[in-house]
């Protein structure tokens, strides 16, 4: 093992926060730039410009467009920087450094790895809440050494500790954590359980101090993050691809025209050297081919311009804009609004077919509330209007007054206003039900300020129950070991608490025995209804079926229930009882099982109380969403550190697993029972263990696949035949059908197992065919595994959801990472590309934006080279009428500005503007998705379909006016069929031809993009008739050779009918092929748009969402053991709690205490 | 009224610091037109279109067929010449050749007298970039844009420099008409011919008190057998790079086919009306060698009309794609009404 030491010291390393300032800016700037592949080429371009008998073209075709292009990326980049720059210093914790202390206090962000040395709490016991770093939502509980401990809070004594601490090398284990501390000669022994680990949130301890282990990217949350690497999207590199197959065409045509060129000279210009003579240095015809090979090469090259790099970036610059500009996904309650963080991956998001989402925090908001009860026999929680009625409940109900309770907690919201009256009125069970809310728990009181009481619960549900009992009058004021006290509608009562029976996995339930002020021994018992039910008396059958039937109800409306009961017990028994009960807690050997006896054989014949249930808050609008993206034929996965329970009850009640699924398919490792059976074997050959595993698990989706789809296991089976084909393994697998709609859930365990090398495969066919996908109890690095793994093997575009910090490996792997802003933790938005502050946007940011913007970029792809093919290969058909001398068409300065000027902002308006069906129909019709994510609207067909239009509008281009012009003359008699006539000719025509297909292609015509369709057209007349005038030609003489040529051509009827000509017929079999395609083949935004916007059609699609859930859900018990334990102890106690004993108000006597300011580090 | 203001507080108050404007804008709800590919707009278009070529194409035909046109190619008739211009050093030798031909019927209108050249490649990139613009506008500039005909070896600059002036077609035509063995000469105008911008803008001498003075120290091109001053001796006005002659043949054509105004018929006297029906004769001077590039060498004698030349090639394409438009509206209408029954709307 890699050992570090650490034992203090000043470490000086400086992040550089900016790639440049601003005295460098310009030259590392255009270095930059140069690296980049196009940019370069236009540079090696402008060099072959440079040689005389080369150069084609003046130098101002490729010099103005090169220096625009990078103008206007340098401003782009100087402007990323600068936000960039600006992030990094908004980040706290940059000084941290690996020896420092820390002193941390209650709900800090934890920002580095951290020994915990002291805390404020009894024992140094310090609590966090993990749910960033692994998405549970229970309190776990950290301890320092007794060594450290001691140190307190006194600063002069955390400034002379002087220890020196082993540790292993930084890793990404989260759950294990080995070193040795060396204080004063002596060794003590570190593990995980002395770590406060980054991602942590401090709660319940007012202070604690740690020393930093691991700061930056060592710790284990950073080195979970994964790499961080930079996107790009599949367009982009269908792009770079076609931009290669550009270039070998352009090589092909060079090389024709070469040959071309050879020929020509060999034949007729050998003996035209009469008029013409070689250039310098040209002594054959073949030499001069190869010259005008690379003539070609520069007068061809705007088959690939410049400027379409940089007008994708503006495209997507300004896509990203309106992302930042939705108010549709601004979150008011929060301030915040979504953000394009990158703006280089809109088109993607129009391509998501698999979404890989956290659950905590991003499906679920993280509270529980108590939403409904069963109270003897009756329903507690709907609100029914005055004809009896159930309302839905919304901001405008009325809520329950609960001011007559001075101690209740204000955000508690509760409708029924029955159940008060029924506390109010004194009804015994209803009582007994809140007695046993308050007591019955292990949640921890805090009452800094008089009457303002912070309950610390290890779950958010057990804290839900007690805040529920506190606002209907038993509130859980304070506790000791022995003693718990409550007041009871304004009375305060102390209970003396005799035993917790606490909670575990297999018991699912726990009790607390306590006595009365009056007395009275009673066991109060929570759990599962399952299990509870077994315990009941025999007497509580007929309550026992109404009580069902509510919970089945709760069940259905996805909340999570728990049923309660309650036992008078006998005093003489309770004694004997508690005797053998502290005769088991001290037994050496089998003390568990011993104890669970003694539990069971207490908890019987139990009187039912009645049933609980709690909302886990879902985000609004997610089972909606989810529902939308579902018919978006969007796969979606929810990868949870979570347990499989709470994770498969939340996927129920946001729909993502229903009653309506073929199967859920569940795979875990039921090894461990197997392990457990054959103990003996395995023990003996531990080697046999994990295959065994893998098999299992292996089969277990073998199992799953064959219900699927059986015929994936015939040999004609497309995948199989792949494998028997070829040793290696496929790279990509094509999409399975199953016959039917299936879930899949797998188990932390499994999956690890199922990422492994020969198991991976079996995973994702299996897993793929699914509709949903739930992997509980994953680690952060697992979750980008899975990501990694579907993207490996499926040709597909992925989007990972999250909030946490335990999502930023996902974030950063997926294509798209989309982080849940407005929280505590900004670590998962800080690595996502985009962010907003609900689940419920990313609907928006995939249906409208994505789609969106991937058409808009679609259509951009597809006009642009459009229009260079037919604007560049004109040049290549002239080469055979003018002895291939790489003459061009076009006026250079029509060459210089068809790209930049004519055609640049009708493409760009059609590109920020453009809608094939406004937004509300594409949420409607998620269907509308569909072709995105199959790539239809842009790939290498429609690539090769554009390049046969261009070829086409070219051939069309040039041979009309060179019909027309050929050999004749002007209505005068005069001259037309010059040269600059006819360059004037065709660019004016290529330019009307290209701004009428801007039209065809706009399908949302504003007036922005009118103004620039026309404006394009009266510039390019301006600028012509300009350029071509008689003032122009004296002052530039050189440069504006074509002076008159507009006057005397434009002039022309022929011209002008040569012009419509062209125009008709590169036009018409568009519109003819469009038409007829719209009629045979329709896309699906076709088929919508022969709607007529009726709002009946609104409204028959505005279908309401209805849960047909009849699973019953189980609470949210922590995984590990409850706090019980510490709570008998007195271990977690204050020495004294300062309002336990009083039961009435009195003023505020504990004093604040000025606390130092956080952070405030001292160094060993 | 105060519930309004309640309202727009509320307003206020839900939107802070960072929400987004709500304006049509930022929010792509600008108001826009929604066209759509309905079957009246496409059948119309094409229908409309068919219609639309079809008659342009018809008109074009007939008036191109009103065009009266005589061609002569002399390159064979004049093979005498042209084996003696095959040598080069005969340049200062003079060649004349005539060419008889006879109208049937009289053209009557505006004449107009081409040269035409076939093979020609004056649309090479190098020999249509070798001009001086600058020198051609009287400017007194050293230009390397002429190369390879800029200066003679002795550092004399040629004027006008370049390869398209030195190789100015130098052919000259003279028309007889005989009538009754009377021969007349039939009276040309050698000024109007080329475009005014080039004649006045394009175009101008050297300033200097006479034109011989104006071109000091400059030589003639190579090929030419007269300086440039001496282009017109009789016209002041069509003499030096002004020479219309001259102005034409530096307009440089865009194939290498082409034909070049060279004179027009001045309707006086018996031409008033255009050229009777006849025996005509071309008295050529024979200067212009072509032969050793395989180029032709035609003389042209044409009317013109409304839409140019004798170029039967618009005419013709408009008719085909008016057909060819026509016929696929009759075919999208009968895919259309084939399919008219299929629903195409989404199944939800």
């Amino acid at each position: 093992m890699v050992s570090s030491c650490i034992s203090g010291g000043l470490h000086n390393t400086k992040v550089k926060c900016s790639l440049w300032n601003r005295n460098n800016f310009l030259p590392l700037n255009l270095f930059e730039q140069f690296q980049r592949i196009a940019n370069a080429y236009f540079l090696f371009l402008l060099i072959l410009q440079l040689i005389p008998q080369i150069s084609s073209l003046a130098w101002f075709t490729t010099v103005v467009p090169l220096v625009l292009v990078l103008a206007v990326s340098g401003v782009k980049d100087a402007i990323d920087d600068f936000d960039l720059s600006c992030r990094l210093k908004d980040e706290k914790w940059m000084n941290v450094q690996v020896g420092d202390i820390i002193r941390l206090e209650n709900n800090n962000f934890v920002t580095a790895d951290l020994l915990l040395l002291s805390s404020s709490e009894p024992h140094s016991l310090t609590y966090i809440e993990t749910a960033e770093l692994d998405g549970e939502t229970n309190l776990k509980v950290k301890q320092a050494l007794t060594v450290t401990a001691e140190l307190g809070e006194d600063l002069q004594k955390l400034t002379e500790f002087n220890g020196e601490v082993k540790c292993e090398a930084p890793n990404n284990k989260l759950d294990k954590f080995t070193g040795t501390l060396t204080l004063r000669g002596e060794k003590y022994a570190l593990d995980n359980e002395k770590m406060l680990l980054r991602g942590c949130i401090i709660r319940n301890t007012e202070w604690c101090f740690g020393l930093v282990i691991y700061a930056g990217p060592d710790t284990k949350l950073m080195q979970n993050s994964g790499k961080t690497t930079f996107k790009r999207t599949s367009i982009d590199r269908l792009m770079n691809v076609l931009v290669l197959l550009i270039f070998a065409f352009l090589a092909l045509m060079c090389l024709i025209l070469a040959i071309g060129n050879g020929i020509w000279e060999y034949d007729k210009g050998y003996y035209f050297q009469v008029y013409l003579p070689w250039a310098e240095g040209v002594n054959s015809a073949s030499y001069s081919g190869f010259l005008m090979f690379w003539s070609y090469v520069i007068i061809l090259n705007t088959v690939v311009p410049i400027s379409l790099y940089v007008s994708v970036e503006i495209i997507r610059l300004g896509n990203s804009f309106y992302i930042d500009w939705d108010r549709k996904m601004y979150y008011p309650p929060k301030d915040t609004p979504a953000q394009a963080r990158t703006t280089t991956l809109n088109e993607e998001l129009g391509q998501i077919k698999y979404i890989f989402s956290d659950k905590t925090g991003t499906l679920t908001q993280n509270i529980m509330c108590f939403n409904k009860c069963s109270i003897h026999g009756k329903s507690y929680g709907d609100v029914y209007d005055m004809s009896g009625q159930r309302i839905e409940i919304n901001e405008k109900t009325e809520k329950v007054d609960f001011s007559y309770n001075q101690l209740a907690d204000p955000k508690f919201a509760f409708y029924d206003h029955s159940l008060v009256e029924a506390v109010k009125l004194g009804d015994i069970q209803t009582h007994r039900f809140f007695r046993l809310l308050s007591l019955c728990h292990t949640v921890m009181p805090e009452e800094k300020k008089e009457g303002n009481l912070v309950y610390q619960a290890q779950s958010p549900d057990e804290g839900a129950l007690v805040t529920a009992a506190r606002n209907f009058g038993f509130v859980f004021r304070a506790r000791t070991p022995e003693t718990i006290t409550v007041v009871e509608m304004g009375e305060t009562k102390v209970y003396k608490l005799l035993a917790i029976l606490d909670f575990n996995n297999v018991r699912k339930r726990m009790s607390v025995i306590v006595r009365s002020p009056e007395g009275d021994l009673t066991l109060y018992c929570k759990g599962a209804d399952t299990i509870l039910y077994e315990l009941l008396h025999s007497s509580c059958d007929s309550l026992k079926e109404e009580t069902t039937e509510h919970l089945n109800e709760f069940a259905g409306e996805g909340l999570r229930t728990l049923v309660v009961a309650y036992k008078n017990l006998d005093e003489e028994y309770f004694q004997d009882w508690i005797r053998r009960h502290h005769e088991a807690s001290t037994a050496l050997e089998g003390r568990e099982d011993k104890l669970s006896e003694l539990y069971e054989e207490i908890e019987k014949d139990l009187m039912l109380l009645g049933a609980t249930a709690i909302e886990d808050k879902l985000q609004d609008g997610v089972p909606q969403t989810i529902e939308t993206l579902a018919r978006a034929s969007i796969k979606i996965w929810v990868l949870t550190g979570d347990k499989q329970e709470t994770a498969m009850n939340i996927s129920y009640s946001c729909n993502l697993l229903n009653d309506d699924m073929d199967d859920v398919f569940v795979i875990e490792e039921r090894v461990t029972y197997l392990f457990y059976f054959h103990k003996v074997v395995l023990i003996k050959h531990k080697f046999l263990y994990k295959p065994l595993i893998l098999f299992w698990i292996f089969f277990s989706f073998r199992d799953a696949r064959k219900k699927m789809k059986p015929e994936s296991f015939l040999d004609s089976d497309e995948i199989n035949i792949q494998f028997e084909k070829s040793s290696k393994k496929p790279k990509v697998l094509p999409d399975e059908q199953a016959n039917g709609v299936y879930g899949l859930v797998i188990t932390g365990h499994s999956l690890a197992y199922g990422l492994e090398e020969n198991l991976e495969l079996e995973l994702v066919r299996t897993a793929c065919m699914c509709k949903v996908v739930i992997c509980c109890r994953v680690t952060p690095l697992q979750k980008a595994q899975v990501v990694e793994l579907v993207k490996k093997y499926k040709k597909a575009v992925t989007l990972a959801i999250g909030d946490g910090a335990n999502d930023v490996s996902m974030i950063k792997t997926a294509h798209i990472g989309v982080g849940i802003s407005g929280q505590e933790g900004m670590q998962a938005v800080l690595s996502s590309d985009f962010s907003f502050a609900q689940f419920r946007y990313l609907q928006r940011l995939l249906l409208v934006h994505g789609r969106w913007s991937y058409i808009r970029m679609c259509k951009f792809l597809k006009y642009f080279f459009y229009k260079n093919f037919a604007f560049t290969l004109v040049h290549f058909w002239y080469g055979f009428f003018s002895g291939f001398s790489a003459q061009t068409v076009y006026d250079e300065w029509f060459i210089t500005l068809y790209n930049l000027v004519y055609t640049s902002l009708p493409v760009l308006g059609m590109s920020l503007f453009d809608q094939d069906v406004d937004d509300r129909w594409s949420l409607l019709f998620p269907q509308l998705y569909v072709p995105g994510q199959q790539n239809l609207y842009f790939n290498k067909t429609v690539f090769v379909k554009c390049m046969f239009q261009g070829i086409y509008s070219s051939l069309i281009l040039f041979f009309i006016p060179y019909g027309a012009m050929y050999n004749t003359v002007r209505s005068d008699g005069k001259a037309i069929a010059d040269y600059q006539s006819f360059a004037l000719m065709v660019q004016t025509c290529l330019l009307i031809v290209v701004s009428v297909q801007i039209c065809l292609d706009t399908s949302y015509w504003t007036v922005v993009n009118q103004f620039f369709i026309w404006g394009s057209l009266s510039v390019y007349f301006a600028i012509t008739f300009t350029m071509y005038s008689d003032g122009m030609y004296m002052i530039f003489t050189a440069s504006f050779p074509f002076v008159g040529t507009a006057r005397n051509t434009l002039s022309q009827p022929n011209v002008w009918l040569a012009i419509f000509l062209s125009i008709t017929l590169c036009v018409l079999p568009v519109v003819g092929f469009r038409f007829l395609k719209t009629q045979l083949r329709p896309t699906p935004s076709d088929k919508v748009r022969k709607y007529l916007i009726k709002p009946e059609i609104l409204q028959q699609h505005l279908r309401r969402l209805r849960r047909t859930s009849t699973r019953r859900s189980g609470y949210a018990f922590a995984h590990q053991h409850g706090f019980g334990a510490l709570i008998m102890s007195g271990r977690n106690m204050r020495p004294k709690s300062p309002f336990a004993t009083t039961g009435t108000f009195s003023p505020n006597i504990r004093k604040c205490s000025e606390k130092p300011l956080v952070g405030q580090g001292t160094r060993t | 009224m105060k519930n309004k203001m309640s309202f727009l507080q509320q307003e206020g108050e839900a939107c802070p610091s960072r929400c987004p404007d709500n304006s049509a804008f930022r929010q792509q709800r600008l108001p826009a037109w929604k066209p759509q590919f309905t079957i009246t707009a496409v059948l119309s278009t094409f229908f409309l279109t068919g219609m639309f070529c079809l008659s342009v194409g018809v008109c074009l035909i007939l008036s191109a067929n009103s065009i009266r046109e005589i061609q002569i190619d002399y390159s064979d008739k004049c093979s005498d010449c042209s084996k003696l211009r095959e040598n080069s050093s005969n340049w200062n030798k003079e060649c004349l050749c005539s060419v008889n031909f006879t109208l049937k019927e009289d053209i009557l209108g505006d004449v107009f007298m081409y040269y035409g050249l076939q093979n020609f490649y004056q649309n090479h990139r190098r020999y249509a970039i070798s001009r001086s613009d600058a020198q051609l506008l009287g400017q007194n500039v050293n230009n390397s844009y002429c190369a390879p005909f800029t200066t003679y070896q002795n550092g004399t600059p040629m004027a006008p420099c370049g390869a398209i002036a030195n190789s100015m077609f130098n052919d000259t035509f003279d028309l007889f008409y005989n009538l009754n063995s009377s021969v007349t000469q039939v009276p040309l105008l050698k000024t109007g011919n080329s475009w005014w911008t080039d004649k006045n803008v394009k175009f101008r001498n050297p300033k200097s008190y006479n034109l011989s003075s104006a071109f000091a120290g400059t030589s003639r091109p190579p090929y030419w057998q007269k300086p440039v001053y001496l282009l017109d001796e009789e016209d002041e006005r069509n003499n030096g790079y002004i020479n219309d002659d001259f102005i034409i043949w530096m307009r440089v054509s865009a194939f290498a086919t082409f034909r070049n105004l060279y004179r027009r018929v001045r309707r006086i006297r018996q031409f008033a009306d255009g050229l009777p029906a006849g025996n005509y004769t071309f008295h050529i001077s024979y200067n212009f060698p072509v032969t050793k590039f395989k180029a032709r060498k035609h003389v042209i004698l044409s009317t013109v009309v409304w839409s140019g030349g004798s170029n039967p090639f618009l005419g013709i394409a408009y008719v085909i794609s008016g057909t060819a438009a026509t016929l696929a509206g009759f075919v999208i209408t009968a895919i259309h009404l084939k399919l008219r029954k299929r629903k195409t709307y989404f199944q939800k």
